[in-house]
């Protein structure tokens, strides 16, 4: 590792994703990015702060508060051979952009025949712990992760957020991009050197023996936190898969192999989720590895409600993880 | 503007190869479901040719086209080679989209025709996308999204005449009103008398024209593409028209038979015949010429489609994503 010439410095999401935005940019000049508020003010998040002013209007550039035009202007020239970026402003808003994105983007590769790639990325926050009520706060990834044809990239590190937004706009296909808005604040020390993240392969957040965590975006750092509450107790393997399609099943069933025992943790809701397809994943090609039944901790039957007691318990909380784990690693 | 008659001719022999072809589809189709088979959904384009060879008649091959489900006739009159429609709706692995697409959905990155679509007005949305690339690298491509009266009533509609007028994006809006959603008249779906009316919403141009007269209809676009080329923004465009048949296959004839009298002396083919022997520009023998030419091209297709493979099953992941 170069780790140690490197200069380190401390950044927050944000910046992580603005400096991808701006290096992709800065190497392809058919690296564009649009959406609401982008333009002039810099995203409502600061996505795109001072991206306009470096690469001018007709890279960067605001539109009507229109989501089916924005994706559909995404599509349209992803077609004509751009390398288009666009932000969501929240993922809940998806559903007004659903059909250029499933019935359309996703699907032109192959309506063509092959002939058109879709090199297109959309960035959107998602996720609760912010108050925002049920229609700020859905993490939906289980539609997108249904729909064939879309990669789906959700970090939880700040340098990760910055090495997948590179390689999802480098990516020829649809990528949908979901950062979760409760990391906000978050901040890590990185050097230029981490900053490269290939889609598809997982992180180990944690080393263990006893049982294998697999979870993701904000859930990856509340799985750490009990992991640590447990620490002496139970010694538990974090698996963070980071992109979870193309999802590194790999590295999990290498982790199964030492633990034996698995809990997938996500926000999203638990029926038909994303848990449930990683046990499928993991029955199909590592039931041997199994000492117990896997086990999946998800989001609740609920819409996001707005008030905090109520919000919080919808979506898996620290002592939730804890009890799902100590209930696996005891059965 | 006057045309030049061997541009007329030219006009005529694809409007009749459209007509020929979609009556030839109709046909294989029918007798396989006769059999039992299920070939796929098919919704004619005639009575509608005078849009589709108009428009394309102002267009250059590297001007991009959103086509919709009935269009059959845009890709043909943008240049698809022939015999790769008639693979395409016949499901070959010669066709436009090598067997994946279809009928709805066909595609040729060659001429930027940029497919079909099976979903309602969803063609215009990223019309927005091409015009905005052409404005970006600096070239003068006009891009021309079709739809129908229908496609006037969705969201995407709205949303992407908003946009392509706030940016004056050099996009050609062509509404071919043939007057039914479907089963659902006009009169159902929209409220004033003219689709076209609803450019006044968004600032830009909205001729109301007659789309079974194709010189109109070329006329009307020539001027749109010129005013979007000059980097003066889109145009809507309504041509009033008529399906000849149903909405597709499957769904059986229910217009009023009155409708249907006004409309069949109104035939776009008929009409350019009659101007072309009123000026001159070709006898009846001529014109016999003409319509054996577009049949011998639609016979051998047909023979091309006949004697290409189906697609291989063992490829059918290979499209999704790319590498």
């Amino acid at each position: 590792m170069r780790t140690e010439t490197a200069t380190m410095r401390k950044i927050k999401p944000i910046n992580a994703m603005n400096e991808a935005l701006d290096s992709a940019m800065a190497a392809d000049g058919d690296v564009v990015l649009f959406g609401e508020d982008i333009g002039a003010y810099g995203g409502v998040w600061a996505l795109s702060k001072g991206l306009q002013r470096k690469y001018g209007q007709d890279r960067v550039f605001d539109t009507p508060l229109s989501e089916c035009a924005i994706m559909g202007a995404c599509t349209g020239a992803a077609m004509a051979g751009l390398r288009p970026v666009i932000e969501i402003m929240y993922v809940d808003f998806m559903t007004i952009a659903m059909d250029q994105l499933v019935n359309q983007a996703s699907k032109i590769r192959l309506m063509s025949g092959g002939a058109f790639d879709l090199p297109m990325t959309i960035i959107a926050p998602c996720g609760a712990g912010t108050c925002e009520a049920a229609q700020h706060s859905n993490s939906p990834e289980a539609w997108f992760l249904n729909t064939p044809g879309l990669k789906v990239v959700m970090p939880s590190s700040v340098r990760d957020m910055n090495g997948l937004l590179k390689s999802s706009i480098r990516d020829n296909n649809p990528v949908l991009y979901l950062w979760h808005k409760v990391l906000y604040d978050l901040e890590e020390e990185v050097s230029d050197h981490d900053l490269e993240v290939p889609l598809g392969s997982a992180a180990v957040r944690r080393e263990g023996t006893d049982i294998t965590v697999v979870a993701y975006s904000l859930m990856a750092h509340r799985v750490l936190e009990s992991a640590a509450n447990l620490d002496g107790d139970v010694s538990v393997e974090i698996i963070d898969p980071r992109t979870l399609h193309p999802f590194d099943l790999d590295m999990v069933l290498t982790s199964l192999r030492k633990t034996g025992r698995l809990l997938v943790v996500h926000e999203s809701p638990i029926r038909c989720g994303v848990g449930a397809d990683i046990v499928r994943r993991v029955c199909d090609s590592g039931f041997d590895l199994l000492k117990s039944a896997p086990k999946v901790l998800g989001g609740k039957d609920s819409p996001i409600p707005f008030s905090k007691p109520l919000e919080s318990a919808v979506v898996p909380q620290v002592n939730d993880i804890e009890s799902a784990i100590r209930s696996i690693v005891k059965a | 503007m006057t045309f030049r008659p061997d541009d007329l001719k030219r006009m005529y022999t694809t409007m009749v190869l459209i007509r020929k072809f979609e009556q030839n589809t109709i046909e294989i189709f029918s007798r396989r479901m006769k059999q039992g088979d299920f070939p796929g959904a098919l919704h004619s384009s005639e009575g509608q040719e005078a849009i589709a060879v108009g428009v394309c008649s102002q267009l250059r091959k590297d001007d991009y086209v959103f086509s919709t489900y009935r269009g059959h006739g845009h890709a043909i009159a943008k240049g698809i080679p022939l015999e790769k429609v008639v693979a395409e709706v016949h499901g070959r692995s010669t066709g436009a989209s090598r067997g994946y697409g279809g009928s709805m959905h066909l595609f040729d990155k060659s001429i930027n025709f940029m497919g079909g679509n099976g979903i309602v007005g969803a063609g215009l949305p990223m019309a927005l996308g091409t015009a905005y690339a052409a404005i970006k690298r600096g070239t003068d491509q006009v891009t021309t999204a079709f739809f129908g009266d229908g496609g006037a009533s969705q969201g995407a509609f709205h949303e992407a005449l908003n946009m392509a007028a706030v940016k004056k994006y050099p996009i050609i809006f062509v509404c071919e009103n043939n007057h039914y959603a479907a089963t659902t008249h006009v009169s159902v779906n929209c409220p004033i008398e003219d689709i076209g009316d609803r450019s006044k919403a968004y600032g830009i141009p909205g001729p109301v024209i007659d789309g079974n007269d194709i010189q109109e209809v070329a006329n009307t676009v020539g001027d749109a593409v010129k005013r979007a080329r000059g980097g003066d923004g889109p145009t809507l465009i309504e041509c009033k028209t008529w399906r000849h048949r149903a909405h597709c296959m499957v769904i059986p004839e229910h217009r009023p038979g009155k409708d249907r009298r006004h409309w069949s002396a109104r035939d776009p083919i008929d009409h350019l015949r009659e101007v072309l022997t009123a000026r001159g520009i070709a006898n009846e023998a001529t014109i016999q010429k003409l319509e054996f030419e577009a049949q011998e091209q639609l016979d051998a297709a047909v023979k091309f489609m006949e004697n290409s493979p189906m697609p291989d099953p063992a490829e059918v992941l290979d499209v999704v994503y790319a590498d």
